[in-house]
C-alpha cells in the first residue's frame, strides 16, 4: 500500500490509480458519494451536480473530476449538504413528483436521496409543467412528470442497446425527454424490456406495465437501508425492480 | 408518396449534398433548409436525419435547441427584436407594441394569415445604434416610430427584404478611440511573413514577450495555448476563431469582422503555422449573418493573393484554409466547448472538462480556440513583435483592450485603450455625464457604482471582454437586473440542474421583488440560490448567472430594499386569485369565498 496513491475523502485515504476519477475512487472503496446521473457501467454525464464535492478548496463534480494524489476532498459538510439539498429541492420543483402515488416509491434514488439529505419539503415554487404520459408501448409506460433529464436511459439506448430510443430536446427549463419515433410515441419505437435503457431510470420515469406495488412499500429498498448503504436502485435491478 | 413530399427530398438531398454529407454540418443544413422552406417542418426532420445519417430525433432536439430554428412556420417577416437593456432605454418596448399594434400581432404569435411574426431576442449587438431588430435574420438598425410605421407598411405590402430602404441596413462601426490594434498600420501578408520568415519557435516567443491575453475576457495567456495545442499529438490540429459575440452589450468583434476581417484571418493564418493545422473555422453569431457575404468575399480574396489556400506565399507544405459555420441563435455558444458541439452540428451543451481544447477540441483533435480580437493582436505582434504590444498597458494585462461602449452618453461606440485605464477617465470620454453605474463585463460581470469609478479595466482589476454599459441616475437599476435574470434563463443550455432550474427560479424571485411582491425573506432566497448556482453549476453560465443578482444586492442594496413589503413572508402566487377558478365553478363570489 505504501506506493499506492491516494485522495483523502472526509478525513479518509482512498486509494486510487492512474485514469480513476473521483468518484471511481471513492466507489471502489466504498466511500458514498451521492449521486443521480451517475451510473459506472456509462460515461460520466456530470449534469445532476449532486455529486460534486469540494476538492482543495474547489467545487468539483466527483464523477468527472480525475483523482490526483494529495487531493483533500470534502463530501460531507453542511456546505456540502446544504448544496445538495438545495439542487434535490430544484428536482422535486421542476417536475411532478407525487410520491405516495408512484408505482417507484421506495426504491427511487430521487426520493432516497432527499431523505438522505435531510430534505423536509421541496421549498421552491413549483413548476407545475404540463408534461403528458406515454402509455403507447405494450409493456412499458414512459412518465415524463417524474423524469430528471439525467440522460441515463439516453446513453444506454445509444451505447449499449445501439437503438437511440431516447434524447433531450428543447433548451433551459424546456429541456425535456423525447423518444425517436416520428409519432413521439414509445410505442414506435424499438424499445422493449430487455434493453438496458429500460433498467437505469433512477426515478419513476420508466416503468413496466402489468406489475404494480408486487412488493410492498415500507419492504422496498430504501425503505429498509439508506442509499448511503445499498447504493444505486439500478444495481438491485434483478432483486429488487422487477421482483 | 405526394409531390409535396418528394419536392422536399430532392431539396434537401442537393442541401445535404452541398455539405459533403457531413453530420457535422448539419446546424449549417438545417439553417438553409429553414431559409427556404421558413421552417424545419417534422417532415424536413426525418427528411434531414435520413439524409445526413443522424436520428430524427436529434435533428428534432438541435432545431429546438437554437433560438432561430423553428419547427413551425413563423411568419413569412420574422421581426425579432433585440431585448438588451440598452435597446430598452432607447425606447425598443414602445417600438415593438407600436409595430405589433399597426400589424395587429401580439409578440411570439404568427399572424393568421402567415405573413409576419414579431418577437424578442437576446441582444443583436447594437446597442451602439439601437434600437436594432432582426428581419428574416439581417440586421436593422436605428429605429424609430417613423422607420417603424415604413417597416409595417412594407411587410403589409410584401415588399421583399431587398427592396427595403438600404439605410435601414446600414450597421455603422463607430469606431471613437485608435491605439495599437485599430490605430496602426497593417500590410496584409506581413504576419505571414514574419512567421514563415523566423519560424513558428520564434514567433511563439515573441507571443510569449507580448504577454497577450484572451481577450475574449477569460485572459488565459495567448502564447501558452498556441504551445500547448502545438505539443499535443493528434491527426490533424485545428484553428477556431470564436465569434459569437454573445455577451449582451458587446459589438467590438462586430467592428473587426466588419472593417479588419483580413486581420483577423491572417492571426488564424499565423496560428495555422505555429500549432501545424491545415484547416480552420470562424464561428459566426447568426445575429451576424448580414456580414457572411462579406466575409467570404475577404476569404476568396486572400485564397487569390496566396494568404489562404495551398501554398500559403508560395511555401510548399503550408496548406491552411478557413470556413465559416452560422450559429442560430444561442448565447451558450461562445463557450468555447458548447462552440466545438455546435461547430460538430449539435446542441450547443458546454463538454466537460478536462479534457481541454487544446488537446480534444474539433473532432476530438488539438484546438486553439481564441476571440476575434485575440487573433487581430496575434496578427500584429506576428509583425510587430512582442515588446511593441507589451509596450502599453500593465504588467499583468500587457497591451490594448476594445471596449464596447453603450448606455447613456453622446459618443457610444468602439473604444481602444491601453489596459489600466480608469473608468472615469472612459466616462469623460464618450460623453457620460451623471453616471449612477457601469455594468462591465456583460450580465456576468459587475454593476459598478461611482464610489468605484475609479477602478481600471485589467485582469487585475475589472476585467471584461469588452462590453461597457452606461445607466444614468434616471434610470431603473432594478430593470437592468431583471433584464439580465430573463437573460440568464432564456440562454441556459439546460444540461445541469443548478443552472436550468436555478436561473428560472432566480428570474421569478426577482419578478417577485421587482413587482412589489417580495419580503426580505425573499432577497435571503435570492442570496441563498445564487451561492448554490455558483458552487454547483458545469459550465461559466451558470456560475456567472447569478452575478446581477448578487452583485446588486450587495453594491445596490437600496434598489432593493425599497421594493420590499414591511412583512417578511408573502407567498410566491396570488392567493385569492388561485381560487378564483373554483369561484367561478360553484357559482360563488361572496365574503367567505376569498383571501384577503
Ligand atoms: C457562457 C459563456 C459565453 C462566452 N461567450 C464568448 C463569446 O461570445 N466570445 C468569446 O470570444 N468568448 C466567449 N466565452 C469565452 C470562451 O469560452 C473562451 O474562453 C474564449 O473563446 C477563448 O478565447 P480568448 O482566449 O481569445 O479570449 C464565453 C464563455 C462562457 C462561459
Ligand atoms: S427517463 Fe429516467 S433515465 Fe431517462 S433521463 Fe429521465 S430520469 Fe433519466
Ligand atoms: S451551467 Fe447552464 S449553460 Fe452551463 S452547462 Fe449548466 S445548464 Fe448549461
Amino acid at each position: 500500500m505504501s506506493d499506492q496513491q491516494t485522495i483523502t475523502i472526509d478525513g479518509r485515504e482512498v486509494p486510487f490509480t492512474e485514469g480513476q476519477t473521483i468518484m471511481d475512487a471513492a466507489l471502489a472503496a466504498e466511500v458514498y458519494v451521492p449521486h443521480l446521473c451517475h451510473n459506472p457501467e456509462f460515461v460520466p454525464h456530470g449534469s445532476c451536480r449532486l455529486c460534486v464535492v469540494k476538492v482543495n478548496g474547489r467545487f468539483q463534480s466527483a464523477c468527472t473530476a480525475p483523482a490526483a494524489a494529495g487531493q483533500v476532498i470534502d463530501n460531507s459538510s453542511d456546505e456540502i449538504m446544504d448544496m445538495r439539498r438545495t439542487l434535490l429541492q430544484m428536482l422535486f420543483v421542476e417536475g411532478n413528483h407525487v410520491c405516495p402515488a408512484c408505482e417507484k416509491s421506495g426504491r427511487c434514488q430521487l426520493q432516497a436521496l432527499a431523505y438522505y439529505t435531510g430534505m423536509l419539503s421541496p421549498h421552491f415554487t413549483h413548476f407545475f409543467p404540463l408534461r403528458r404520459i406515454d402509455a403507447s408501448h405494450p409493456d412499458v409506460v414512459l412518465d415524463f412528470n417524474r423524469c430528471i433529464l439525467c440522460e441515463l436511459c439516453v446513453r444506454a439506448s445509444r451505447d449499449v442497446d445501439k437503438k437511440n430510443v431516447f434524447g433531450i430536446t428543447g433548451r433551459g427549463i424546456n429541456a425535456k425527454l423525447i423518444v425517436n419515433a416520428a409519432s413521439g410515441k414509445l410505442g414506435d419505437t424499438g424499445f422493449s424490456v430487455e434493453d438496458k435503457a429500460f433498467h437505469v431510470c433512477p426515478v419513476g420515469a420508466i416503468l413496466p406495465k402489468h406489475k404494480g406495488f408486487e412488493v410492498p412499500i415500507g419492504e422496498r429498498l430504501y425503505d429498509q437501508q439508506p442509499i448511503s448503504v445499498v447504493g444505486d436502485v439500478a444495481a438491485h435491478d434483478e432483486e429488487n425492480a422487477h421482483a | 408518396m405526394t409531390s409535396a413530399k418528394t419536392e422536399l427530398e430532392g431539396f434537401v438531398a442537393e442541401v445535404v449534398d452541398r455539405y459533403g454529407r457531413d453530420r457535422r454540418n448539419l446546424l449549417q443544413v438545417l439553417r438553409t433548409v429553414q431559409d427556404q422552406q421558413g421552417c424545419v417542418c417534422d417532415d424536413a426532420v426525418q427528411t434531414v436525419g435520413q439524409a445526413i445519417g443522424v436520428p430524427a430525433m436529434n435533428v428534432r432536439s438541435v432545431v429546438e435547441f437554437y433560438s432561430f430554428l423553428h419547427g413551425t412556420p413563423r411568419g413569412q417577416y420574422d421581426v425579432l427584436f433585440s431585448d438588451n437593456i440598452v435597446d430598452r432605454m432607447l425606447g425598443k418596448e414602445g417600438l415593438m407594441a407600436r409595430l405589433c399594434e399597426r400589424l395587429g400581432v401580439e409578440p411570439g404569435v404568427p399572424r393568421a394569415d402567415g405573413r409576419v411574426t414579431v418577437d424578442n431576442t437576446s441582444c443583436t449587438g447594437m446597442p451602439d445604434q439601437g434600437p436594432a431588430i432582426l428581419v428574416n435574420g439581417l440586421a436593422l438598425t436605428h429605429l424609430t416610430p417613423s422607420r417603424v410605421d415604413t417597416i409595417a407598411d412594407l411587410i403589409e405590402r410584401g415588399v421583399p427584404l431587398q427592396k427595403w430602404p438600404g439605410i435601414y441596413c446600414e450597421v455603422e462601426d463607430n469606431v471613437r478611440r485608435r491605439d495599437l490594434l485599430l490605430g496602426t498600420p497593417f500590410i496584409d501578408g506581413s504576419g505571414i511573413r514574419a512567421v514563415l520568415a523566423q519560424g513558428p519557435d520564434a514567433v511563439l516567443d515573441e507571443m510569449m514577450t507580448s504577454g497577450l491575453r484572451g481577450l475574449g475576457g477569460a485572459g488565459f495567456k495567448t502564447a501558452q495555448k498556441w504551445a500547448l495545442s502545438r505539443a499535443a499529438a493528434g491527426h490533424e490540429h485545428f484553428v477556431v476563431c470564436n465569434a459569437d459575440e454573445g455577451e449582451p452589450g458587446t459589438f467590438k468583434d462586430r467592428v473587426l469582422l466588419q472593417g479588419h476581417a483580413n486581420l483577423l484571418f491572417e492571426g488564424m493564418t499565423v496560428c495555422a503555422r505555429v500549432i501545424g493545422a491545415r484547416r480552420g473555422f470562424l464561428y459566426l453569431r447568426g445575429e451576424y449573418r448580414y456580414m457572411l457575404e462579406l466575409l467570404e468575399h475577404t476569404l476568396a480574396q486572400r485564397r487569390r493573393a496566396g494568404l489562404l489556400g495551398k501554398g500559403i506565399l508560395g511555401t510548399e507544405g503550408f496548406d491552411f484554409d478557413i470556413e465559416i459555420h452560422l450559429g442560430a441563435g444561442a448565447y451558450i455558444c461562445g463557450e468555447e466547448s458548447a462552440l466545438l458541439e455546435s461547430l460538430a452540428g449539435k446542441r450547443g451543451v458546454p463538454r466537460k472538462r478536462p479534457p481541454f481544447p487544446v488537446t480534444h477540441g474539433h473532432d476530438n483533435e488539438p484546438t486553439v480556440v481564441n476571440n476575434v480580437e485575440t487573433f487581430s493582436a496575434a496578427a500584429k505582434i506576428a509583425a510587430n513583435g512582442g515588446a511593441w504590444w507589451a509596450a502599453k498597458g500593465t504588467a499583468t494585462s500587457p497591451g490594448t483592450k476594445l471596449l464596447s461602449v453603450s448606455g447613456d452618453c453622446a459618443r457610444p461606440g468602439v473604444y481602444e485603450y491601453p489596459f489600466g485605464i480608469t473608468i472615469q477617465e472612459i466616462l469623460d470620454d464618450c460623453g457620460a455625464s451623471d453616471t449612477a453605474a457601469v455594468q462591465v463585463a456583460g450580465p456576468a460581470g459587475q454593476l459598478v457604482p461611482k464610489r468605484d469609478f475609479g477602478r481600471k479595466i485589467a485582469y487585475e482589476d475589472v476585467a471584461t471582454g469588452g462590453s461597457f454599459m452606461i445607466f444614468n441616475h434616471t434610470r431603473d437599476l432594478l430593470a437592468v437586473v431583471r433584464n439580465f435574470a430573463a437573460f440568464f434563463a432564456h440562454e441556459s443550455c439546460g444540461f445541469c440542474t443548478p443552472c436550468r432550474v436555478g436561473t428560472s427560479l432566480m428570474r421569478d424571485l426577482v419578478e417577485k421583488v421587482a413587482t412589489g411582491n417580495g419580503t426580505q425573506y425573499d432577497l435571503e432566497e435570492m442570496k441563498h440560490l445564487g451561492k448554490i448556482m455558483k458552487q454547483a453549476s458545469h459550465c461559466g453560465l451558470g456560475l456567472t448567472a447569478p452575478n446581477p443578482v448578487l452583485g446588486s444586492l450587495d453594491k445596490f442594496p437600496e434598489i432593493w430594499t425599497e421594493k420590499l413589503k414591511s412583512k417578511d413572508f408573502e407567498p410566491a402566487f396570488d392567493l385569492d386569485g388561485a381560487l378564483s377558478e373554483a369561484r367561478a365553478l360553484t357559482g360563488r363570489d361572496d365574503v367567505h369565498a376569498h383571501i384577503a
